[in-house]
């Protein structure tokens, strides 16, 4: 008989990045006994990795921002796939919950007049980005985790005990989520420390699991990121829309191989850093699109007097949306512009002083200098597409954050609809504030209206029994770190960044037989901190989240933001009316259409006639 | 392509352990993380590390590489030469885990002994106003990316054990530095609480915290000396004296440091795991004036609430239990 752990709470949080300790502070605010389960150690979330900053229309730098604008930008980035509430309740709220943050502690770099400064970012129309030289997700995160320090700090000095109300479980994993009458009963894992398994009884769940890169060769992505959450809300029952949007960040190191997918922020370009192929050209004046000529420069002269002037100048290219840069990159390395690497050059090194850049850029200069010996202020940097975050996640309602399972919510990454086909950035810092927020306020509604719930026997049992079946099989088992290699060789290269009918249906085929080889997969050692079981474990919510990928990216016939198809390289308006949903169907995925909600007529309104011609259906207008 | 190298990794857990000897492949550009990677997929599938970001920017994969506190993925094999043996193992400071993986609780159990950050009472969200040199300051501080290096180079609690429950350490020496220098912090006892509390006056200023820090951030000069110039001041300017001497105690502006309660010291040092605890007892039924109820004749059922849950319906589903009969030992033995 297997030993278990039970803690019964209130609201379960599984994720402790941005999202997930937004969400437990709302919860343990609203009085809720809160568990926070965190894969990793408390507090090195993957969100440290985002450096951009977090945009919200506070107009601090340019006074004619404002959440109307905040929200027509992030439709145009999503190319109007977005779920329309979303979007408006993240330009509506992002700026509170900035503001909400220094409360907490975080310091932001300042204006002249003392406010929080604000930087420009593709896509964004105006400076909006909040940041932290090029360190604001650490930033973020820090000041979360104090936050919660403090609420423990709180319920020590009123019940002598820091985890009375908020308690957080780290290095903990959860491989399954129980769901009885058609709700949510509580959630099951193991310590990777221990190896012990631990159950917890609760009614109300927040999935704020992030996303699913470490199924891709090259990836941005930590090993956090194998799409549990997007796993685990399939297999109860809820379901997964967009899934066939992944966006690949245009610019990630492509050379040398310790930096190799690591990003290089888009505010290198911000800040003056330009593209060029190995010829030299600065290539990304040929790859405007028809719809945002009207904004960015055409010469070079133009582009260059923006840095100091833009109220009478159009942006430069390079700051296009991150799709155009990525599908620009490629376009380049396979004409043979690029470099032996398969990536082009960053310059910015003979744009600005060294001195400048590393006050402009001190932790990108710093990183690149101690992990590769790369002076970014002495050679241009050679970067390529790279896996970076994935738009597709848990259907949710807009307003809640529920899933279609009752006690199921989601927010940051792990859920989906916010940002349509392509996520501008610095949208993502903030989306995980302000529906982490959120989630973690309907679970408590939630929670309040339930009470509390518990699984059945059996049902652990069984979830126990799948946890156990590789290290059962031992090494007769297929190896995990094989299976693994095969999946991110199978994603990266036929559902990649450019994508083609026969090569996903191919990937199909290949994903259906590498399930069959992961129901086999075993590992040696015992469960005390065994990396290779983790893998196993892991394995097969990669496997059924690429599934979910590869087929929608079959199904959907026409490019759009993170979706490029090569035999099909136009944008189709009447695909802008459908949502791909995922579903599980016993083992496989099942995927059906759905109609998008239809923008509110006052939301339309703040978009040119002329601009919703280039997405929308001549009946629809 | 690659050339084989000779790397000595110490494998064990809290019971012991030794070094173990592989050759191992390493490609031009490689950090000893990708070495320790390569091990995993190709010789010791069960090898034990943290990592995350592998971009130094989370702070998890802390190890010591030739004796010295680094981060994995900060430290490139074009450091070493070519026929140098790589010699890895876990931070010393720790109570080992497994093999590179170390109990690391002790910082956790720190911050939350540190007050918080205390927000400015009548500002609002939003209209917090602050200059970008003020800001710095702090700033410095907050690149921290708790990789605990500082932690486990810190010779005051490295090789004793019994300082840990009084000494805070480095990182959190930056933590109170940074809230000290926090232009809207509300409180003004941050250097006393960490002379009174954090055991900065253990702290001899030897510098090998800076030493290690892979942010680069100057904890000697710019947090711990301050912090340990500016209380020497408080504490022995004559002036203060006097003053101390002349008027009363609340006539001065200088708060006597909070007499918080004392955590539990006993936890931090035990290097038990920390969630190994056994069940929380069951909270007592209260009413609905959230007080106990302390007479049976108004509680919903007769005699004390079962120790068990009162939910719980006996007798319990056979199927349920974890308690399996022993029976005599038969072909399959369980």
């Amino acid at each position: 008989m297997t030993n278990i752990e039970r803690h019964t709470y209130d609201v379960v949080v599984i994720g402790a990045g941005g999202a997930g300790l937004r969400a437990a502070i709302e919860a343990r605010l609203a009085g809720k006994k809160t568990a926070i389960i965190s894969k990793s150690l408390f507090g090195k979330a993957h969100t440290v990795m985002a450096e951009g900053g977090a945009a919200a229309a506070m107009g601090n730098v340019n006074s004619k921002d404002n959440w109307q604008v905040h929200f027509r930008d992030t439709m145009r980035g999503g190319k109007f796939l977005n779920n329309f509430r979303m979007a408006e309740l993240h330009a509506k709220e992002a700026p509170s919950r900035i503001w909400e943050l220094e409360t907490y502690g975080a310091l932001f770099d300042r204006t002249k007049d003392g406010k929080i400064s604000q930087r420009n970012f593709g896509g964004h129309e105006y400076p909006r980005l909040a940041h932290v030289g090029d360190r604001t997700g650490l930033e973020l995160i820090r000041t979360l985790q104090q936050k919660i320090v403090s609420l423990q700090q709180e319920d020590f000095a009123e019940h002598g005990d820091y985890e009375a109300r908020i308690r957080v479980f780290q290095e903990c994993t959860i491989t399954e989520l129980f769901v009885e009458d058609g709700a949510v009963s509580g959630a099951f894992g193991y310590y990777r420390e221990s190896g012990d398994f631990v159950l917890f009884e609760s009614a109300a769940i927040v999935l704020a699991t992030g996303g699913v890169g470490k199924s891709y060769k090259v990836t941005s992505n930590s090993w956090e990121y194998t799409g549990d959450g997007h796993a685990l809300a399939l297999r109860t029952g809820a379901t997964l829309i967009n899934m066939e949007f992944l966006q690949f960040h245009p610019t990630g190191m492509v050379w040398p191989p310790s930096v190799k997918g690591i990003l290089v922020t888009e505010s290198v370009r911000g800040d003056g850093g330009v593209l060029r192929n190995t010829e030299g050209k600065r290539f990304m004046f040929d790859y405007v699109p028809d719809v945002f000529r009207k904004q960015y420069a055409e010469t070079e002269e133009e582009a260059d007097r923006w840095y100091s002037d833009p109220d009478n100048n159009r942006r430069p290219p390079e700051l296009l949306p991150r799709d155009e840069v990525a599908r620009a990159i490629n376009s380049e390395v396979k004409a043979g512009r690029g470099t032996k690497a398969g990536g082009v050059l960053l310059d910015i090194a003979s744009r600005l002083p060294a001195e400048q850049i590393r006050k402009r850029l001190p932790s990108m200069y710093h990183q690149f200098k101690e992990l590769a010996d790369v002076d970014i202020t002495a050679a241009p940097m050679e970067v390529g597409p790279t896996c970076h975050y994935v738009m597709g996640g848990i259907e949710v309602d807009a307003d809640t954050t529920a899933a279609a399972v009752a006690g199921l919510f989601a927010a940051g990454e792990v859920s989906g609809g916010m940002h349509g086909s392509n996520r501008l950035g610095g949208n993502s810092l903030s989306d995980l504030l302000v529906f982490g927020k959120r989630a973690g306020e309907h679970a408590a509604a939630h929670a309040e209206k339930i009470g509390r719930r518990k699984p059945s026997a059996a049902a652990v049992e069984a979830a126990v029994d799948t946890a156990l079946a590789p290290l059962a099989r031992a090494d007769a088992g297929e190896n995990p770190y094989t299976l693994h290699h095969e999946l991110q060789e199978i994603m990266g290269v036929l559902v990649g960044i450019i994508r083609r009918d026969g090569e996903l249906r191919e990937s199909i085929t290949r994903l259906a037989e590498l399930k069959e080889r992961v129901k086999k997969v075993g590992v040696s050692g015992g469960r005390k901190y065994n990396p290779g079981w983790h893998l196993a474990l892991d394995l097969r919510n990669m496997l059924v989240v690429s599934e979910c990928t590869a087929k929608a990216a079959l199904e959907r016939t026409e490019s759009r933001g993170g979706h490029t198809r090569e035999d099909f390289p136009k944008m189709d308006p009447k695909w802008r009316k459908v949502n791909l949903v995922c579903s599980l169907d016993g083992e496989d995925v099942r995927l059906e259409h759905q109609p998008l909600p239809v923008m509110r007529p006052e939301l339309q309104g703040l978009f040119e006639q002329t601009e919703l011609a280039k997405y929308m259906t001549d009946e629809e207008l | 392509m690659g050339t084989k190298r000779h790397f000595r990794v110490w494998r064990g857990d809290d019971t012991g352990g030794s070094l173990e000897d592989f050759q191992v492949e390493v490609n031009e550009g490689e950090v000893v993380l990708d070495v320790i990677h390569r091990l995993q997929a190709t010789q010791t599938p069960d090898l034990a590390v943290r990592w995350n970001c592998k971009a130094g920017k989370c702070g998890s994969c802390s190890m010591e590489i030739n004796g010295k506190p680094r981060l994995g993925c900060m430290t490139r094999m074009s450091t070493f030469n070519e026929t140098e043996t790589v010699t890895v193992t876990p931070l010393r400071t720790f109570p080992v885990i497994r093999d590179l993986v170390t109990n690391v609780n002790f910082n956790y159990q720190k911050a939350r002994e540190l007050p918080a950050f205390a927000p400015p009472a009548g500002v609002a969200p939003g209209e917090y106003r602050m200059q970008q040199v003020d800001v710095e300051r702090s700033q410095e501080f907050r690149k921290c990316i708790e990789c605990f290096l500082c932690q486990n180079v810190c010779h005051v609690i490295r090789d004793h054990e019994e300082n840990k429950h009084a000494f805070s350490g480095p990182r959190f020496f930056i933590r109170a530095a940074e809230l000290d220098m926090h232009p809207l912090d509300a409180r003004d006892d941050r250097k006393e609480l960490a002379q009174a509390e954090q055991g900065l006056g253990y702290c001899n200023i030897t510098k090998c915290c800076t030493e290690v820090c892979p942010e680069h951030i100057k904890i000697t000069d710019n947090a711990i000396i301050p912090m340990k110039e500016r209380v020497v001041d408080r504490r022995y300017d004559p002036v203060t004296w006097l003053g101390r001497k002349i008027f009363r105690r609340d006539q001065l502006d200088e708060q006597p440091v909070s007499a918080s309660p004392k955590p539990a010291a006993a936890a931090a040092d035990s290097g038990s795991n920390w969630h190994q605890e056994g069940p929380v007892p069951q909270e007592a039924p209260v009413g609905a004036d959230g007080k106990l109820v302390v007479a049976e004749l108004t509680l919903d059922r007769a005699a004390a609430g079962s120790p068990f849950g009162d939910d719980q319906v006996f007798p319990l589903p056979p199927e349920q239990l974890r308690y399996q009969h022993p029976s005599p030992p038969t072909g399959d033995g369980h």
